[in-house]
């Protein structure tokens, strides 16, 4: 499960652009900060009030007034700033955030993500998820393509959706995929996974171009 | 000049059943005495209003644990299990909202404003129940404003006039608290003399603060 989730970290962080504002969401795609190099000039934005959030500090060294929006101790940049949660979200929703990078438990053919409850067992709040989705200007899927052998790419959601705006691409630890008018079209594959592997554990319509490339890496799995 | 009190006074100025704001996020930024003390006093019924309840027995979620709450409006109760578990049950009404809605509906309160429309939300659950608007041809998702009784606040820095700083990410909900509250109280780790705090680096004006929590003896 680490390689799965190493392939899709790495391969996002190739879409996050420099010089720009960046939110990743907890879990997975918190991850994607691993492969971005300091020298790319990305600040990442953390809902609860950081534009500009650094790595977990060495033990002994937090401040109990710095943390990301799971509570986990962070630090902040060189030149970062911190906000309150209004301006916060006026940087997510008022289009200043170049992109967000969030888990999903289902995305469906009309490229409409669901990622935050499962009725009646999991119903843990959207959080800023649909604010992210609603308002940056880039949205990436970072999730496995199959949850327990279960497809996650369908052809309409079944859980609750979190926007009903379209997500701008899907990185899975098999393809990269991108939600279009026409529907769902394979990108990437990644590296030793066919075509037709993905065909199998995809249940919304892929559109398949002729030629799929694989998924190229700025570094190579650590 | 504002009384520092006892957090057991604050609290006893808290009723049962009361609607009450309390700043923080995952517990950062809460005022934990203020808490600790309504716990102990056990007022129960209370509505809170904040982005989470935190976890089992920390920050808000000691008054979750305690079943001092029969209403939350908050944006994440996920890391809480005793929320997710009260809602489940019905023991305690979650209302779910967007984090940047609450935020909103907090502020619009706080800054006499009607509520605000948002795109956040359409065509999701969060809209169920709530009125879509149409101006000129587009929809939006009026968010009403969010008031309470309390704001039970932390700040960094506060000096006898009430006026508050806050820190990096203990910020969050508390100056927007701040403003729409019949009564606020302030938790400050420190209280410095009156011109202490540059006007500049005043976060909250010491107006809106109506009480101010004694340094731990």
């Amino acid at each position: 499960m680490i390689y799965a989730e190493e392939i899709i970290q790495q391969r996002v962080a190739r879409e996050l652009h420099p010089g720009t504002l960046v939110n990743l969401g907890i879990g997975l795609p918190t991850g994607v900060s691993r492969f971005v190099s300091p020298e790319w000039g990305i600040l990442f934005q953390s809902e609860n009030g950081i534009v500009g959030m650094g790595a977990r500090p060495p033990e002994g060294m937090e401040d109990e007034d710095l943390a990301d929006a799971g509570g986990g101790f962070v630090t902040a940049v060189p030149g970062s700033a911190t906000v309150d949660s209004a301006f916060s979200f006026g940087l997510i929703r008022g289009g200043h955030l170049d992109a967000t990078v969030l888990g999903g438990l289902e995305v469906d053919e009309a490229g409409r993500l669901a990622n935050w409850m499962v009725p009646g067992r999991m119903v843990p709040g959207m959080g800023g998820a649909m604010d992210l989705v609603t308002g940056a200007r880039r949205v990436i899927v970072a999730m496995q393509h199959t949850a327990k052998g279960r497809p996650k790419i369908v052809p309409v959601c079944t859980l609750p959706i979190t926007s009903t705006r379209r997500v701008t691409m899907i990185v899975t630890d098999m393809a990269v995929i991108e939600p279009t008018d026409d529907g769902l079209v394979l990108r990437e594959r990644a590296p030793g996974v066919s075509v037709e592997a993905i065909l199998g554990a995809t249940a919304a319509r892929l559109i398949v171009p002729t030629d799929i490339a694989e998924m190229q890496f700025l570094r190579i799995a650590v | 000049m504002k009384n520092a009190i006892t957090p057991e006074a604050a609290a006893d100025l808290i009723p049962s059943g009361a609607v009450v704001m309390i700043g923080g996020f995952m517990g950062v930024g809460s005022p934990h005495r203020l808490i600790d003390a309504l716990v102990a006093a056990g007022r129960g019924e209370l509505t809170i209003i904040a982005n989470d309840t935190a976890r089992p027995g920390f920050g808000i979620g000691r008054l979750i644990s305690a079943g001092l709450v029969s209403r939350v409006i908050a944006s994440h109760i996920g890391l809480n299990p005793d929320t997710q578990k009260g809602m489940l049950s019905g023991a305690i009404a979650v209302e779910l909202v967007p984090q940047g809605t609450l935020a909103e509906r907090i502020r619009s309160a706080g800054f006499g404003l009607g509520g605000v429309l948002t795109k956040t939300g359409l065509g999701t659950l969060a809209a169920d129940g709530q009125r879509i608007i149409e101006i000129d041809g587009e929809e939006w998702l009026y968010a009403p404003p969010l008031a309470a009784d309390f704001a039970l606040l932390h700040a960094d820095r506060a000096d006898y006039n009430g006026n508050l700083t806050y820190q990096l990410t203990a910020t969050n909900f508390n100056p927007l608290m701040a403003m729409a509250a019949k009564t606020v109280i302030c938790e400050p780790r420190e209280i410095l003399p009156v011109g202490a705090i540059p006007p500049d680096a005043v976060d909250t004006p010491g107006v809106l603060v109506d009480h101010l929590i004694r340094r731990a003896a």
